[in-house]
């Protein structure tokens, strides 16, 4: 309908489409936001799939992600390489799982990895600390973290080895009334 | 426990150290696998599969078992797997290959099915943009988070359900007599029987009317408003004949009412189902449990510097708060006999003193009103004083509804309950203090309206005093939301301007104590409750009512935008937005089954006057119902006779009783279900760590006495005789 863009081929924009909870318009609109984080580095010509990764220092600075006290996590878990360095289609994928249309389920994968700061597929107590520290800016006195770490692992720990394995953190999460409500970024 | 943990102690440098673990299927699902690892170096990101369940089959490291293609039709949707976008491409195409071997009949059901989806998104995106406010309710969600969110997407849906009322209202009661005038029907009008009840002296304003006299008409509702579409008393109307059949006004007033309460009370418990599932499901026994505020406290959306600050303190109040409730609850539990005695005396002696605080705020209100009845049917004398008279049971009202909340959060703190359970209580009190004043006005109106100077009355009314009862009590409930609406609207210019004006500007202590205007959910969600009770309690009587009312939200969403974004500082006690749909929701309710009881009363009980509205014919105006039935076929009439039969009614009530027994033995014995599949998990998550343990100590084992089986072999073979102590060798424990 209207002019005809060329960014992506039909079929790419399609596939997007299927992958992703995005509708065309809003995939082209995140191509545009993509373009403008940095504009000399990132083609308006996709439609041969070109391989450009932004750095984390340029998505991290985005005004959705700038006040988010675990962006830099968020952007580490949907980076192919673990270091934050998104291509386009991790990009969109990032947006997709954070929109609102994402089920339950899916976020609470991403979750999992977002709180997992030593990516050993645990939340021990040192990443519940460094989650409750980054979330509060460290305005709470030692005791007051290890208690509320030790209240959260007594609550969520299901098997007893005072880490929340994944199974017990999406058992957790399915509890948790706020969980749908807040894990959503609109862009 | 911390030998049989050593074996998930991972050194962070390297790999896992047991590679037993890695090739557990529930490890497969998220396995980090990074460049050094083993797999080959593919470039893939980790997680290959998330918790399918039993709908996919788990890839093996070791083994080459290879994935079964399922039927497309239990495939999950590709956007739901949490693989990355290249993966989910191949998927796609995999898919598709996969069709293309089904029958051309599966095939074209699976395009169909394929564009049917695609029309329905397109559909949705189209309707979002149509949303009312979209863009400024995305602003406030960005800088005070979701909490205040759910107030002004609650304010949203009141438009729109006063918007639908209203389209009610008017296409089913107003329309057919404007259309009547136009087209070729025939309207009979209710006749007058000569009787002295049926006498209505006109109220219209003859001679020389001074201005002001338009202003009090104007907001009083009387004068030129009172014969208007506006009030009930103008439906005069018994029937319209079109030429080809008869449409009774009356019927259709009831029908109405009856219709948009039912309306109401489906949409509201519509919206309110997913929060109350979400309620049902979890069994929590605490106020909000500390992972829900770590893992799902923070918002998001947040985009605005400012209130990513307010919001990191708020949740560090929050989480003082609830180590605080800890603390409290500890001291509850150890409480001796006699302070207990203490505090159930305490907590009886201001209960008690709340309920007379209660009772002389209703018996002002009922005075009030009675003076202010008095004062119209005399001579009016000064425009002020008779305003003030008119708008009397208003003010007293609001001022009741002012002071109150102030002495409850007074009263509270000395009962001793814990934090979580104190709002509540408090906000319980309110609720009911709101929404009973208007009980109260309307009972304090009845007694007025029924009264005469003989024992009984001759009309069942007092048809002197009060010729059109119905439009007198539509104009109390008319002026009862103009003056809400004033007050909200003074309220924010008179006093919150004012008071940022002087925190801002002021450096004095008064400044500095009184602080910035907090926008308080509850207190501004019971007031837009309160002027829904109004308006439906009052369309009955005045059946524009809607229609002013959607006005009045829509004007104060803007107002509370302005006051939100200008003057207010978030709330230090945040609202969470999941308890608090189901909060709104909840009063929203209350407020609709306060407003049936006076509407039914009205309906069936009272006499309706004689004079006005399209009920002259009938003592009674639910009378019209029978009457009509009654003039149905005979084997509609026996049918419907049946229904509103005493037998079929208590034959249903025992059905619905017995259907909500058995959900609620079955809700019981899901709950026991999951709290043993709970126990049984953490069993198993023990025995597996046990086994992998034992595994672990028997490869050992096995490893050491091969070791010293070679080494012996190979000393054996040493000419010196010198005993060579090789250093143990990397043994297959590292991978």
């Amino acid at each position: 309908m209207g002019n005809k863009q060329t960014i992506f081929t039909d079929e790419q924009l399609d596939a997007y489409q299927d992958c992703t909870f995005f509708t065309r318009k809003e995939i082209l609109r995140l191509h545009g936001r993509y373009h403008e984080l940095a504009p000399h580095l990132v083609p308006m010509d996709y439609t041969n799939d070109p391989d450009v990764k932004l750095p984390l220092a340029l998505i991290v600075n985005m005004p959705e992600l700038k006040e988010n006290p675990f962006r830099n996590r968020i952007v580490e878990s949907f980076s192919e390489d673990g270091q934050g360095n998104l291509s386009f289609n991790d990009f969109v994928d990032m947006f997709s799982v954070l929109s609102e249309m994402a089920p339950r389920e899916l976020k609470a994968i991403y979750a999992f990895k977002i709180y997992d700061f030593n990516t050993d597929n645990f939340i021990c107590k040192e990443d519940l600390e460094k989650t409750l520290n980054k979330l509060t800016r460290e305005e709470l006195t030692p005791e007051e973290v290890n208690l509320v770490c030790e209240k959260a692992i007594e609550e969520a720990d299901l098997d007893g080895d005072s880490k929340l394995s994944f199974a017990d953190f999406e058992n957790m999460i399915s509890r948790a009334p706020d969980f749908l409500s807040t894990f959503h970024i609109r862009i | 426990m911390d030998s049989v943990d050593s074996v998930f102690y991972s050194d962070h440098s390297g790999p896992s150290s047991n590679p037993l673990l890695d090739q557990l299927p529930s490890y497969q699902s998220l396995l980090y696998r990074r460049k050094s690892s083993t797999s080959g170096g593919t470039k893939r990101r980790g997680s290959s599969r998330g918790r399918l369940g039993s709908s996919s089959s788990w890839r093996w490291k070791g083994d080459k078992v290879e994935e079964r293609p399922k039927a497309p039709s239990l495939q999950r949707p590709i956007r739901e797997l949490p693989k990355t976008m290249e993966e989910k491409r191949r998927d796609r195409e995999q898919r598709m290959e996969q069709d293309k071997d089904l029958s051309s009949w599966k095939q074209w059901r699976q395009n169909t099915r394929r564009t049917l989806k695609r029309l329905k998104e397109d559909s949705v995106e189209m309707l979002r943009a149509l949303e009312l406010w979209r863009g400024d309710i995305h602003v406030i969600e960005g800088m005070f988070g979701t909490g205040i969110l759910s107030y002004f997407s609650f304010l949203r849906f009141l438009v729109l359900l006063n918007f639908v009322i209203f389209l009610l209202m008017f296409g089913f009661v107003m329309l057919p007599i404007i259309i009547a005038t136009h087209a070729s029907g025939n309207i009979t009008f209710n006749r007058s029987d000569g009787s002295e009840c049926s006498n209505y002296p006109s109220t219209s304003r003859r001679g020389l009317v001074v201005f002001h006299q338009y202003i009090t008409d104007l907001l009083s509702g009387t004068g030129f408003l009172e014969e208007t579409y506006l009030f009930y008393g103008y439906y005069k109307v018994e029937a319209i004949r079109f030429p080809r059949f008869t449409y009774s006004i009356p019927l259709a007033y009831v029908l109405v009412t009856v219709a948009y309460l039912l309306l109401s009370l489906i949409w509201i418990v519509k919206r309110s189902a997913a929060g109350f599932k979400r309620n049902l499901v979890q069994d929590e026994d605490r106020f909000q449990s500390f992972c829900n505020k770590i893992f799902a406290g923070w918002d998001f959306c947040i985009t605005n510097e400012n209130a990513a600050r307010l919001k990191r303190s708020s949740l560090l109040y929050e989480l003082k708060t609830d180590l605080e409730e800890e603390r409290i609850k500890q001291k509850i539990a150890g409480r001796t006999r006699r302070e207990k005695c203490r505090i159930y005396l305490l907590r009886l002696v201001l209960n008690v003193f709340v309920v007379a605080v209660l009772a002389t705020c209703f018996y002002c209100i009922y005075r009030a009103t009675i003076h202010s009845q008095q004062s119209q049917m005399q001579r009016p004398t000064n425009f002020i004083l008779d305003l003030i008279y008119e708008y009397l049971p208003s003010i007293v009202i609001t001022l009741a509804n002012f002071i109150t909340p102030l002495m409850f959060s007074l009263i509270i703190q000395f009962e001793d309950y814990s934090p979580a359970f104190e709002i509540r209580f408090t906000l319980l009190r309110c609720v009911f203090m709101r929404l009973a004043s208007i009980g109260v006005l309307l009972f304090s109106l009845w007694s007025q309206i029924t009264s005469c100077e003989g024992s009984k009355c001759q009309c069942g009314y007092n048809h002197t005093l009060y010729p059109c009862w119905e439009t007198h009590v539509g104009q109390e409930m008319y002026k009862l939301m103009i003056f809400d609406f004033i007050i909200i609207g003074a309220a924010t210019v008179l006093v919150e301007f004012p008071r940022k004006l002087i925190v801002t500007h002021c450096d004095c202590g008064l400044a500095k104590w009184w602080g910035q205007q907090e926008f308080a959910i509850p207190q501004n969600v019971l007031e837009i409750v309160y002027g829904q009770t109004i308006c439906w309690i009052g369309t009955f009587y005045c059946p524009l009512l809607p229609a002013i009312s959607t006005i009045k939200y829509f004007i104060v969403f803007y107002i509370k935008k302005m006051t939100l974004v200008n003057n207010c500082r978030p709330a230090t006690r945040p609202f969470r937005a999941s308890s608090s749909n189901f909060f709104f929701l909840a009063v929203l309710l209350i407020g609709l089954a306060l407003a049936c009881v006076p509407l039914a009363v009205s309906i069936a009980e009272i006499d309706c006057s004689q004079a006005c509205g399209p009920f002259v014919n009938y003592t009674k105006s639910w009378e019209v119902v029978p009457h009509t039935v009654s003039q149905l076929p005979n084997g509609l009439q026996g049918f419907l006779r049946a229904i509103s039969s005493e037998p079929f009614a208590v034959t249903f009530f025992v059905i619905t009783c017995l259907a909500m027994f058995y959900v609620i033995a079955l809700a019981g014995a899901h709950k026991r279900v999951v709290n043993q599949l709970r126990e049984q998990l953490a069993m198993e998550g023990r025995d597996k760590r046990f086994l992998i343990q034992k595994l672990c100590q028997a490869q050992r084992s096995l490893q050491v006495h091969s070791r010293s089986a070679r080494e012996s072999a190979q000393n054996y073979s040493d000419p010196g005789g010198v005993f060579l102590v090789r250093p143990p060798s990397d043994s297959a424990t590292h991978a």
